[in-house]
């Protein structure tokens, strides 16, 4: 889990730098080899990692549109991933999907930019292992912001309706771009929604992957024995802003100094140095191994070839 | 590919479109056991335009599901079903009900193969009731088959009689595209609702496929070509019944898909006839009607009268019959129209 953390941050940090070239003095989100919107998880990276610890290729996840710590976490094929991030041809989608749109059935990850959309596809992938009696969970991640949306409140009742193995997991980085939870939603924490669906409702505080792990592992296995689905709220942070270029004028003043103090990667660390599952040494390595990785792996995207334009005339049907 | 019907299966048994539909549902069902339906009242009831009649006491309530009302729920849990190597088939009872719903079809459903650079498959029919006639008001009597044609990722079928609708059932179901499968309540041979004689048909028990994208030479004739779908093709078919008695040869064209949209099939037809009227129960402006004379204009092809279009105007769909029959296009209203062309 601290090694899929460590190189989610250290993903982000890399496509961060490179998004930037191109966009300084003057930002232009059309300009430089990384154009578009970019979406940044840091700060994310336990809710991920302690999810998809409990899930192998044949388990099935829904992202959102800030998808690339739970992309990494399943395992995803990085290089594929980052040329599609880099918009090339070697990309998952050869260049057509971009960032948001991160598709890797090999793993079985699928993400998208319309908030609260991976709800269903997710549990119909749940009802699909169903039918076919074969083994299977899906995992829909999706923000606090999704909670409100209809696509939630139809797919929840329809999974809880039907018992599938379906888990759903709010990820409450208690924005919604600008808007704060407690100015979105009625309800302090979204778990006690699934009192609605006549199912397990958990909150899981203080943005810690030991407790996600806990929670997220009893969902899971309750959803392979047919014990249907289950609501998970995470408390996590936003450690970027919505994303790159927004100046968060709207948070309060010492909220990310705050945060940055609670970064849950330096924390896990210092936890498992102290407990003994890990010495200051295997951190090093683990660290050094990600760099090594992601070396290879930016450098792989960079130098890929760009698509030919006119393949964007192709894969409309198959 | 496409398995022709076997002659000597094809005994005399006419069908209505929702009972063809229903058997080639089943018969696919029972070839490929990825295949299911759901939606709404399509189990037990057999759906309200009789689409699934049958099917849950052949396959039970796992492959044929009754859902909640819940059309993005349950048309985004066919797309997720879908690519992970199912075959769903989801009601949406009313075309008009897209409005709750559009997120799941051309955002989801439509864009997950070129998102995936065609990795990620979507083999799914989503079937949907359109058309008016019958004082239903506006939010249940829309075609809207320029909407969804102008959405890419989405093949878009409108079957005019049984025959075509059990072939082009069985190709939706086959191909791994999603496809919008739109049945004419004025077609759909339900005991509640009047059906155009001509769209109950002899069909074969065999399953067979009728390609996605081959227009229907649906009656050959060579002074003016007038293309149609779903409805518009039995009105054209009246209408060039009437004309006949005049002396005006009109051929006529169903389209049978819009996406794909088999344009060779009205060049041709123009080439020869040099007249062209399109029939188009949907709204008039940017849509099916525009399409194909672009189309025709685009060709080059020097037409004796200048194209016409009749379709249905740009308002919301009345209530009172009066005013709907007023705005719907109808055999009577297109035997005109040709009659002034040639005056013209």
């Amino acid at each position: 889990m601290y090694s899929r953390m460590v190189l989610s941050r250290g993903y982000e940090e890399r496509l961060a730098a490179a998004y930037m070239e191109g966009k300084t003095p003057l930002f232009n989100m059309a300009n430089g080899p990384l154009p578009g919107e970019m979406h940044l998880s840091n700060g994310q990276e336990p809710c991920a990692v302690g999810v998809c610890a409990h899930l192998g290729a044949d388990d099935v996840i829904t992202a959102t549109h800030r998808p690339h710590h739970i992309a990494i976490a399943k395992g995803v094929d990085l290089q594929a991933m980052t040329a599609e991030i880099f918009g090339k041809k070697a990309g998952l989608s050869g260049g057509r999907g971009g960032h948001m749109h991160i598709f890797d059935p090999k793993v079985n990850f699928a993400c998208s930019g319309i908030i609260a959309q991976g709800m269903g596809p997710a549990a119909g992938a749940a009802l699909a292992r169903k039918l076919r009696g074969e083994p299977g969970v899906a995992v829909a991640f999706i923000g606090e912001g999704a909670a409100n949306q209809g696509a939630f409140h139809e797919v929840m009742n329809i999974a809880a309706l039907w018992k599938l193995p379906f888990v759903c997991v709010i990820e409450d980085n208690a924005w919604g771009v600008s808007v704060a939870k407690s100015q979105s939603t009625a309800v302090a924490r979204n778990d006690v929604r699934a009192a609605a669906y006549g199912i397990p409702g958990v909150y899981v505080p203080g943005n810690d992957p030991y407790a996600i792990y806990a929670a997220a592992g009893e969902a899971i296995a309750r959803a392979r024995a047919g014990g249907g689905p289950t609501l998970i709220e995470i408390e996590t942070w936003r450690l970027a802003g919505h994303f790159m270029g927004d100046v968060e004028g709207y948070r309060p003043a010492g909220e990310k100094e705050a945060l940055f103090a609670r970064d849950p990667i330096p924390a896990m660390r210092q936890r498992m140095i102290a407990e003994k599952t890990a010495t200051a040494e295997d951190v090093v390595a683990l660290e050094a191994e990600a760099k090594a990785t992601l070396d290879e792996v930016f450098n792989f995207a960079r130098a890929a070839a760009e698509p030919q334009p006119e393949e964007a005339l192709e894969k409309v049907f198959v | 590919m496409a398995e022709p019907a076997r002659r000597d299966n094809r005994r005399k048994r006419k069908l209505t479109i929702a009972k063809a539909i229903s058997e080639a549902i089943a018969q696919e069902m029972e070839r490929d056991s990825g295949v299911f339906v759901m939606g709404e009242d399509i189990a037990k009831l057999g759906g309200v335009f009789g689409n699934t009649q049958g099917l849950l006491d052949k396959f039970g309530p796992e492959r044929v599901r009754d859902t909640p009302i819940s059309e993005t729920g349950f048309i985004s849990m066919a797309v997720g079903a879908a690519a992970v190597g199912m075959r769903p088939l989801v009601e949406l009872m009313f075309v008009d009900f897209f409005g709750v719903c559009m997120d799941a079809i051309y955002n989801l459903a439509a864009k997950q193969a070129y998102f995936s650079g065609g990795h990620v498959k979507c083999p799914m029919v989503l079937m949907t009731s359109v058309g008016g006639g019958y004082s239903d008001a506006g939010q249940h009597s829309q075609c809207l088959y320029g909407t969804f044609a102008h959405l890419p990722g989405m093949k878009v079928v409108i079957p005019s009689n049984a025959y075509d609708a059990k072939g082009l059932m069985t190709a939706a179901i086959r191909d791994d595209n999603p496809v919008i499968f739109m049945m004419h309540k004025n077609l759909q041979g339900m005991g509640w609702l009047g059906t155009a004689p001509g769209a109950i048909v002899d069909v074969p028990e065999d399953a067979y496929e009728v390609p996605l994208g081959k227009a229907d030479i649906a009656r050959p004739g060579k002074d003016i070509t007038v293309v149609g779908l779903g409805a518009t093709v039995h009105q054209a078919l009246d209408a060039a019944e009437t004309l006949a008695k005049d002396g005006i040869e009109a051929e006529v064209i169903d389209l049978r898909s819009l996406v794909p949209l088999d344009r060779e099939a009205v060049l041709k037809s123009v080439r020869k006839t040099g007249r062209l009227l399109v029939v188009d129960d949907d709204y008039h402006s940017f849509g099916v009607s525009g399409e194909i004379i672009a189309t025709v204009a685009e060709a080059g092809i020097t037409l004796k009268s200048p194209p016409k279009r009749l379709a249905y105007p740009d308002i919301p769909i009345p209530f009172a019959r009066p005013m709907e029959q007023f705005a719907l296009p109808n055999a009577g209203k297109v035997a005109t129209l040709i009659r002034q062309m040639f005056q013209e």
